[in-house]
């Protein structure tokens, strides 16, 4: 690892400042991504900003119609919550499943998002369960948030203070683990709002995505039926040595139908 | 038998240290001032080297030197050894390039070390490295098995105008093809045996320190025994007085073969410390083993058996491709031929066999042993065969196999490539293992999966393992004043128990305490002259029955000593339960070895001390065999498959710990489902290493496993006097052939004929989809 | 630049100045030679470096040591009494086998300690899918998790 200079910073309007103060940073929530970056020389940022100690960036709460998670909560924290599995358990088994229990200890919601990792599970659970992602700035509607591979729309100097998801009616995540690392091959996230229905993908393609037509079909009959034969084109997924995109397009379909089965069970 | 004698489920000896933290792995022992060193290596797989240039590097802060493979020529260092001779039929010798510890005009693997830099701190070292700049000439390579030999493949070695090491047969090739084409029934197998990382969990490291003043070398290391690397070092390497040379392993995180052998590193190590007296360390990462360490497996094996219309199999072919890497490594190439060759036909009676085997070079680093070497592929060859057989013929799987299984009638029997099986009931073994699973019962276990959807099978694989290689190694047994004993060993425990087991045997055999029995081992300057290390399920044999004799030579020393005290003459005094006794008087052992050091006590002209040293040799090895037995059911839609059941049979002979020996079998077939299942390397036609961190390479998981259960079918050995048949890779045999057995028949009734390992959900998946679209065709 | 850091290790509070790259279980390892925590990998997955910090289990090589500040570390020098009893979790490992070469052992314990605390009387399923970012090459798994297990009921016992 390159050395770098380290800051800690007491909250987030000094995260802000220090961000802007320094040439090359990078801010520091768990460091699950982060640091086996750094570790193995893939980057060298010139400074750490760490989060941590920023008391105000972290817990959980329901406001209303919403279950909001401040940006540090790591992932044991939101998968163990009352709260969450209670208003949204489909959260609470996501970030249960997510990598393996050490690193559910230290990893955080605010760094998985901001990172926009392919095989991340959050991303499903934003953009399925119709979250806003809230900056020092601003609130980005989920589904403007994730751009891309390893890109987002957030901005130099911008960070993420909470993710605010909508309870749904009822959801349900489905994942495919990768039999070496854990992350997502395929994971669907569906959720139903009233006559509303989100279907949201990750692992399978650079970026989380919607799948419009099974949404469609889902909101004419929430039967597992609707999406059973709706097959995503394997063009726009990505195939590597252990899953083809062909196998990953399968999986989105299969996954979704026995997401939508456990919903209606 | 006491509770601490041989076939008690003693607990080790070796846990309190390992489990409070006080390991003492490679990394974990610091030299006084020392400096650590860090590798630049070949990002390309086939390269002219142009230039090296470490100008910049050698200026950095806390850089002490920098050296090349140019630096080690001018230094009159030596080559890697490789002893292997193979001769083609036609008389043309083997194709045996010579391999530098750094090359100096090509790079011939990702990975390979090409210059290595020394500093204060890792961190300085892995700086410098990062600024040594080479110029390379980027030539094509050539990483696949499949396609090594083709004539468009781009040559690894180019003076020997082919890829293709050598090209090894037994058996007359027409004769067989003759024969298999009258027989009533004939099956084939194409069959890729992938490759594996072994991956010990201990990253490789070594630190070394030289002393100016005498000449002597110290390199700590993981290893499997130390004294073949100490002779490689001083005579090959480094051309050293041997005595000059000591090597130490204290702990070592898991051998499974590969941390048997001589690496660069481990020289350049040495070589850095002897040059700049000052001790050097260098602490290899994980990505850094993934792409140096060698592989494990990579065949192609393509087999034709004959059988007649009862299943009898009477005509073998096997043609191998064997993947060797870039070099020869110590004993890659071996492996078909002297590892499964062993045993090959395995456990069954087949009188013509015809076998070829073409190990070829390619742009990968070297392969070499990993458990089992070779004998899990030559069990997976035959166990396929017969599986193909079964079902060619409408057999059940159990009666193939019994119809062709040698018997113990015919033992000894004398294998093709001459070993000699001394004992086995193959039968027995397999029908306690039918029994333990509800074999019969299984049926209904199937159906019970349909009406969930799923595809239920139940597979069955019997091996036999060739073990006890190299049979010769000594041992030393002294007792210490107090009536302690010491061992000195030359066999290496890095997690086998030997602290445990070589403490029951003394306390078997001379009645001393369990726990005043205290084994060292791991040090070439306190083992014995004569010593190999542990490898190849060896150590019951020719360590245990090291100890046997040691206590044997401890005994007729005693006895000697005893009478003198006990006033009678030697012949009247008897042992036992650690008392020398004649007539009405008696004296212990531990009086004795009291005694011992007291010249006033002893025999005139008797040296002092109960110390002996014994070598034992056999010219035979033993041969551990079982059956093994898996459930697993198939998701069809998603191809995930999950074991449901595991059941092991295991002949090892006599079980001197069933505690470690289970342990010996669990984690082998947990390595054997890894390959089964998980575990595959790729590279991609750039010779470049796609599945190169436990990111991308599948370890298996506890998740991936039921319990096991583990059952004995002990058959003492015939060849060895404590009937005993190394335990230690069994397992790998059998877990791979009977997993695939499984699959073979949940999926047999959709026409899936043939499926290659690693079992991933996708190929699984696919098998599927393809057998469908071909039903409905 | 180097950081005073300040942490309390298996009870005692310890110091020390750092670079800022270095590592959590580099400071466990070379400046308080504490060398039970072991590195067995680059990427977070094997396990060998699991510690407790503030009483969870976490990977120690993917911590910096300046993140501990203020923490309370466990590692597996400070899990058996003082008198030298062992930890319930290390003694059901060795009645149950539950290593080979020692290499992934204490990480294994320390994640075990974890689990049984976290999901007292966890059923075999759940140990082996807790067990999913420890690796072990030598046992197959089958000791580690009946270790789990056993001791997990022991601890629940002490507890109760």
């Amino acid at each position: 690892m390159h050395n770098f200079n380290y800051h800690r910073a007491a909250d987030v309007a000094d995260a802000a400042a220090k961000l802007a103060a320094t040439d090359d940073p990078k801010l520091l929530a768990g460091g699950m991504t982060l640091l086996p970056t750094l570790k193995n020389r893939l980057a060298a940022p010139s400074d750490l900003i760490d989060l941590a100690a920023i008391a105000g960036l972290k817990g959980i709460s329901v406001e209303g119609k919403e279950v909001v998670v401040r940006a540090m909560t790591p992932h044991a924290v939101v998968a163990t919550s009352a709260d969450v599995q209670k208003a949204l358990p489909a959260l609470a088994q996501l970030a249960g499943n997510i990598g393996d229990p050490a690193v559910r200890h230290r990893g955080t919601i605010g760094g998985s998002v901001a990172n926009s990792d392919p095989a991340a599970d959050y991303p499903a659970a934003c953009v399925g369960l119709d979250a806003t992602i809230v900056t020092n700035q601003r609130k980005i509607a989920a589904d403007d948030f994730f751009q891309g591979l390893f890109e987002t729309a957030l901005g130099h100097g911008e960070i993420i203070t909470e993710v605010r998801f909508q309870i749904p009616d009822r959801a349900q995540y489905m994942k495919f683990r990768h039999p070496a690392s854990g992350y997502a091959v395929v994971g669907v996230m569906v959720a139903q709002y009233g006559s509303k229905a989100r279907v949201a993908v990750t692992g399978a393609g650079p970026c989380v995505f919607r799948v419009a037509e099974m949404e469609a079909a889902l909101e004419k009959s929430f039967t597992p039926a609707s999406v059973a034969n709706i097959k995503v084109s394997a063009e726009q997924l990505m195939g590597d040595i252990h899953c083809s995109a062909e196998y990953r397009a399968h999986l989105i379909t299969v996954y979704a139908r026995r997401a939508v089965e456990a919903m209606v069970g | 038998m006491g509770e601490f004698g041989i076939g008690q489920p003693v607990r080790r000896k070796e846990d309190v240290r390992l489990l409070t933290g006080g390991g003492q792995f490679t990394d974990d022992i610091d030299l006084e001032a020392q400096v650590y060193a860090a590798f630049v290596r070949s990002p390309h797989a086939n390269a002219k080297i142009l230039a090296i240039d470490t100008l910049a590097a050698r200026s950095m802060e806390g850089v002490i030197a920098v050296y090349t493979g140019q630096d080690l020529v001018d230094a009159g260092m030596g080559v890697m050894v490789n002893e292997a001779n193979y001769v083609n039929r036609s008389g043309k010798p083997m194709n045996k390039p010579s391999r530098r510890i750094m090359p100096v005009e090509q790079t011939r693997f990702v990975g390979e070390c090409l210059a290595m830099v020394v500093a204060d701190t890792p961190e300085q070292a892995r700086d410098a490295a990062e600024a040594v700049e080479i110029d390379y000439d980027v030539l094509p390579a050539i990483a696949s098995t499949a396609r090594g030999l083709d004539k468009d493949a781009p040559h690894v070695w180019p003076e020997f105008g082919e890829n293709l090491v050598v090209h090894w047969e037994y058996g007359d090739k027409d004769d067989v093809e003759a024969k298999l084409a009258a027989c009533h029934t004939r099956v084939k197998v194409d069959l890729v045996n992938n490759r594996l990382i072994v991956s010990p969990m201990e990253p490789r490291c070594a630190a070394a320190e030289y002393d100016t003043a005498s000449g002597a070398l110290t390199v700590y290391t993981p290893s499997q025994g130390g004294r073949r690397l100490q002779m490689m070092l001083a005579r090959g390497l480094l051309k050293m007085a041997p005595e000059k040379v000591r090597v130490i392993s204290r702990d070592t995180g898991g051998g499974f073969g590969i941390r048997s052998k001589m690496y660069p590193e481990t020289v350049m190590v040495a070589f850095a410390a002897r040059t700049l007296a000052r001790p050097v360390k260098w602490r290899g990462d994980r990505s850094e083993t993934f792409v140096s360490d060698y592989h494990g497996r990579d065949q192609i094996n393509v087999a034709e058996m004959g059988l007649d219309a009862h299943g009898r199999a009477s005509v073998l072919k096997v043609e191998t491709l064997l993947n060797v890497g870039a070099y020869l490594s110590e004993n890659g190439v071996r492996l078909p031929m002297e590892g499964g060759g062993r045993i090959i036909p395995c456990m069954y009676d087949i009188p013509d066999f015809y076998f070829s085997v073409k190990p070829m070079f390619t742009n990968t680093i070297c392969t070499d042993t990993y458990r089992g070497a070779g004998r899990p592929e030559a069990n997976y060859i035959m166990e396929r065969l017969m599986d193909a057989g079964a079902q060619a013929l409408g057999l059940s799987r159990e009666e193939i196999r019994r119809r062709n299984f040698i018997t113990e009638a015919q033992m000894p029997y004398k294998t093709h490539l001459g070993f000699v099986l001394d004992s086995g009931d193959f039968d027995g073994t397999m029908q306690m293992a039918l029994d333990a699973a509800d074999w019969t019962g299984f049926e209904t276990r199937r159906a019970e999966s349909a009406t969930r959807g799923n595809l239920r099978g139940i597979g069955l694989a019997t091996f036999i393992e060739g073990a006890g290689s190299r049979p010769i190694e000594g041992m030393r047994m002294r007792f210490e004043a107090n009536g302690e004993v010491t061992l000195f060993a030359g066999t290496y425990s890095h997690g086998q128990g030997h602290d445990t087991v070589y403490a029951q045997l003394v306390n078997e055999f001379l009645g001393v305490d369990f726990d005043k029995v205290t084994l060292i081992d791991g040090d070439t300057a306190t083992s014995p002259e004569t010593s190999n290390g542990t490898f190849g399920s060896r150590s019951s044999m020719v360590g245990g029955i090291g100890v046997k004799r040691a206590a044997e030579a401890i005994v007729a020393k005693g006895r000697k000593i005893a009478a003198h005290l006990l006033q009678t003459d030697a012949e009247r005094v008897v042992f036992e339960g650690g008392v020398f006794r004649a007539q009405s008087s008696s004296i212990t052992l531990a009086e004795v070895a009291a005694a011992s050091h007291d010249a006033k006590k002893m025999p005139e002209g008797m040296a002092l001390g109960l110390d002996e040293s014994v070598v034992y040799e056999n010219d035979v090895e033993n041969f551990p065999n079982g059956a093994h037995i898996c459930e697993l059911e198939i998701d069809p839609e998603t191809g995930i498959l999950e074991i449901l059941n595991y059941v092991a049979v295991d002949d090892c002979g006599v079980v001197l710990n069933p505690f470690i020996v289970h342990g010996q079998v669990y984690g082998g077939v947990m390595q054997g489902v890894g390959q089964a299942l998980t575990e595959n390397v790729v590279y991609d036609a750039d010779g470049q290493l796609l599945s190169a961190s436990y990111m991308d390479y599948g370890m298996p998981r506890a998740a991936h496993m039921p319990m096991i259960e583990a059952l004995f079918n002990v058959v003492p050995a015939k060849t060895n006097e404590l009937g005993v048949k190394g335990a230690g890779e069994a397992g790998a045999c059998g877990a791979p052939p009977a997993i695939l057995s499984a699959v073979g028949d949940a999926l047999s009734r959709l026409g899936v004929s043939h499926i290659d390992m690693p079992l991933t959900p996708e190929k699984v998946w696919r098998a599927i989809q393809e057998a469908r679209v071909v039903t409905a065709a | 630049m180097d950081i005073d850091v300040k942490m309390t290790v298996n009870g005692k509070a310890v110091s020390g100045k750092v670079e800022a790259r270095t590592l959590l279980v580099q400071f466990i390892r070379e400046h308080l030679r504490l060398t039970g925590t072991h590195v067995g990998c680059d990427t977070t997955q094997c396990g060998c470096c699991v510690v407790h910090v503030d009483g969870v289990a976490m990977k120690s090589c993917t911590m910096l040591a300046v993140q501990a500040e203020g923490k309370a570390i466990t590692t597996i020098e400070g899990l058996a009494s003082a008198d030298g009893t062992l930890h319930p979790m290390q003694q059901a490992f060795r009645d149950h086998h539950g290593l080979q070469c020692g290499f992934c052992t204490p990480g294994m314990v320390m994640m075990g300690v974890d689990i049984a605390n976290r999901l007292p009387g966890a059923d075999e399923k759940t140990v082996r899918h807790q067990l999913e970012g420890n690796i072990c090459r030598c046992t197959g798994y089958q000791g580690i998790v009946e270790a789990i297990m056993d001791a997990s009921a022991v601890m629940n016992a002490a507890r109760s």
